[in-house]
């Protein structure tokens, strides 16, 4: 697959997952810009450009975004409906990363127009597995509405 | 089961010859035109049995349809409480920035551009097949 950088925003307040997921996703061949943010008040602020995040070239535009659910500050859930209910964020593909797999998290997530559901698995393997097959389909095969309006 | 919609019937038979080589163990039920598409999520006139007519797991769309086109039937079922929460993937020839913006507003769970040569067709769609039948969470219960 051919384009520039994919820029990914990682929301996650779990240190060791915010290790293994970007250290999965640097190694993809599209070498991804990842930013992580470890709450949702941040990550609303980063997508907003609110607060700290004022400066666009501090915080550009994401392709994606791995929204993890159990937030500090702000729940994922809210985040997500937030992002799909602003008219500048609502493109963006949002990939949930949980350990939720609560059927009410889960309906609520597509009532919030979610692009896709993914719950982290205990194994370490099967996780790596999954960061792989997410960075695979995301990154190579996904068309994204920046990436490509930046082609000209 | 997989719902695909496609009047190109040379691509849907690549899309369904892979699926079946690569062991997909979901049914696959071709449409050719978006209006049958909409009749049978809605469960009308012939699909009005829910028991013959079941949701699919997966919805692959095309977009230059006959009758109702692509992002017509994807902004049905986006609207529907019953069938929002079906993942649907367009998969397309369109590279056209206007289909990717429309897709992504009517909430498009994915945008997928079909690949011009023989194996890297086969490639996207053993990796759709995976990716949103191994991988992604659909919701779950009666709908």
């Amino acid at each position: 697959m051919k384009g520039r950088p994919l820029k990914i925003l990682l929301v996650e307040d779990n240190g060791d997952h915010a290790e293994m997921i970007s250290r999965s996703l640097k190694s993809h061949p599209l070498a991804n810009i990842i930013h992580q943010v470890s709450d949702g008040q941040a990550a609303l602020d980063y997508l907003l450009r609110e607060g700290a995040y004022e400066d666009p070239k501090k915080s550009p535009r994401p392709d994606v975004i791995l929204l993890d659910l159990r937030l500090p500050k702000l729940d994922g859930l809210q985040v997500l409906a937030r992002i799909k209910g602003t008219e500048g964020l609502l493109r963006i593909p949002v990939v949930v990363l949980t350990s939720s797999d609560s059927d009410l998290d889960i309906a609520k997530a597509y009532d919030f127009h979610v692009n896709s559901y993914l719950v982290k698995p205990i194994d370490f393997n099967k996780f790596n597995d999954l960061m792989k097959d997410l960075g695979f389909y995301w990154l190579s095969w996904n068309v994204h509405p920046l990436a490509q309006a930046s082609l000209g | 089961m997989i719902l695909l919609v496609e009047d190109n019937l040379d691509h849907a038979e690549i899309v369904m010859r892979t699926f079946k080589a690569h062991q997909v163990d979901h049914p696959v039920l071709h449409m050719t035109d978006g209006e049958t598409a909409l009749d049978y999520l809605r469960r009308r006139g012939e699909y009005a049995d829910p028991e013959k007519s079941p949701r699919p797991d997966l919805i692959l769309l095309g977009l230059r349809l006959p009758r109702v086109d692509g992002l017509e039937v994807l902004k049905k079922i986006k609207q529907s409480k019953a069938l929002c929460g079906i993942p649907v993937v367009i998969l397309t020839s369109s590279q056209a920035g206007d289909d990717l913006k429309m897709a992504c507003e009517y909430h498009a769970n994915s945008y997928v551009v079909k690949p011009l040569e023989f194996r890297e067709f086969t490639a996207l769609m053993r990796s759709v097949a995976s990716y949103w039948l191994n991988c992604n969470v659909n919701p779950r219960g009666p709908r």
